[in-house]
């Protein structure tokens, strides 16, 4: 019975558009785009030339990234806490328990997954073309931009991977960010500082609106995967 | 402003490439200049891929020496080849067009798009998917492709393989029209009547060497190797 009470105040919060849960979903995305997009613009292209490149030690830095992939967000807070601590390298920047803080602990997690995963679709694509865009007297580096448009349709869906992974965790920013309400609240810290309140209605309205996020993230990475097959072959 | 210097002659001189501890080709000396199709021909496994390859500058030899246009090495700048099985960009056939004039550090402008969609008869199937082509429509575009380096010469391994007749019809009506166009047309074929449809100049290629060369007219009229007369009698299949 407390079950149905509690589904129903849920609704009944996300349906009046509650400001305050509003404003701590804004900013959960806020924090997760903007994490996405900076670990985007770094991991993309070092994928790629980890895609096409042939160095000693290439395996080694592949295993890394793969591994670094299933990075446990507590430790990449912990890291990010060092790092923006006031006797860390980034100290002097003041950035602890603010949503830089949180974006800075959001792209340690989420580049390692862009960057492997980006990795392995060029290198794909790079042994399909490597002979053709060779007799265009393409090399493997100037042929980056040319394997990134080409691969568009998939780093869509690992960009959207990446940004689920951002927008899920929890571990990490509420030791970056601190949960400070107003500020660096986001909705995976509010579930769990909720929950742990007894405050269901609140935590019940999160875990929905999150859960519609992921499905339409999944939904919108599924039709583009579609308009693809049309569209480019 | 790119300096046009001629790639031709292509020269092989004592030539050996080795995949491992396989010889795939060996002391393979010849010169490709301009003129009239060269067909390279050969049984499956002869090294008429790696030939072609070789030439194209894809692949370097093990051993011996290739110059183009009497210096060693160099991109391929007016050369251009056309595989087997053409990799299409997932792009439209017009961007696939537009992209190949780029690298060749040409304007990609539509009127130069559509004149080379238009060389090949695919001028209604520029927004289209390339990859949703069929075989001979991607054939065909990957020979568009090969012209947008606007190439002195063009390097065609086994372009019909897979075709039906109608496509391979198709395909060597617009290679016979590049050829006529003073392009050098250098292609390899295991199919006999290509050969004498297409080419005047004939090199047979057997386990790796070369053990004919002759115009086309003496060599089907009557072969001077031994090998030579076996695979134009269809014996010589291995």
């Amino acid at each position: 019975m407390r079950s149905l009470v509690d589904g129903t105040d849920a609704l009944g919060l996300i349906l009046s558009g509650d400001p305050k849960l509003f404003a701590i979903v804004r900013l959960s995305l806020l924090v997760s785009l903007t994490a996405t997009g900076l670990a985007a613009v770094l991991a993309l292209p070092l994928g790629a030339l980890l895609g096409v490149a042939r160095f000693r030690g290439r395996d080694g830095v592949i295993v890394l990234c793969n591994g670094l992939m299933g990075l446990p967000p507590v430790v990449v807070g912990l890291v990010a806490f060092l790092l923006l601590s006031r006797s860390g390298p980034l100290g002097a920047f003041g950035l602890l328990f603010t949503p830089q803080a949180m974006v800075l602990a959001q792209i340690i997690l989420v580049a390692p997954i862009l960057i492997a995963l980006t990795r392995q679709v060029v290198e794909d694509l790079w042994d399909e073309y490597r002979d053709e865009l060779t007799a265009m007297n393409l090399g493997a580096f100037t042929a980056v931009p040319a394997l990134l448009w080409d691969a568009r349709f998939p780093l869509a869906t690992i960009l959207l991977a990446g940004f689920g992974r951002a927008a899920a965790e929890v571990g990490a920013v509420i030791i970056v960010g601190g949960n400070i309400d107003g500020y660096t609240r986001l909705m995976t810290t509010s579930i769990a500082l909720e929950t742990s309140k007894g405050n269901l209605p609140l935590a019940l309205s999160l875990g929905i609106i999150l859960m519609g996020l992921v499905l339409a993230v999944n939904a919108f990475a599924w039709t583009i995967r579609r308009w693809s097959e049309a569209v480019a072959g | 402003m790119r300096e046009l210097v001629s790639e031709l002659p292509i020269d092989f001189a004592a030539v050996g490439y080795a995949a491992g501890q396989t010889a795939i080709l060996e002391d393979i000396s010849l010169r490709l200049d301009r003129g009239e199709p060269t067909a390279l021909i050969g049984p499956n496994g002869a090294g008429k891929t790696t030939l072609l390859r070789l030439a194209m500058g894809l692949n370097q030899p093990s051993r011996g020496l290739i110059t183009r246009g009497g210096a060693r090495g160099g991109p391929p700048v007016r050369r251009a080849f056309v595989f087997q099985k053409p990799a299409m960009l997932r792009r439209s056939a017009a961007a696939n067009i537009a992209f190949a004039l780029r690298a060749a550090g040409r304007a990609a402008d539509r009127p130069t798009i559509a004149a080379l969609l238009g060389q090949v008869g695919l001028g209604e199937c520029a927004t289209r998917p390339a990859r949703r082509l069929s075989g001979g429509e991607q054939q065909r575009l990957a020979l568009a492709r090969a012209l947008a380096r606007n190439p002195e010469v063009l390097f065609l391994d086994e372009p019909t393989a897979s075709l039906d007749p109608s496509g391979t019809k198709a395909v060597e009506d617009i290679v016979l029209s590049i050829a006529a166009r003073g392009v050098k047309v250098v292609f390899s074929t295991h199919d006999l009547g290509q050969a004498r449809r297409l080419a005047t100049d004939i090199i047979l290629l057997v386990a790796g060497r070369i053990v004919e060369r002759a115009s086309a007219q003496s060599f089907f009229a009557c072969p001077a190797s031994a090998e030579g007369a076996q695979f134009v009698r269809g014996d010589l299949v291995v």
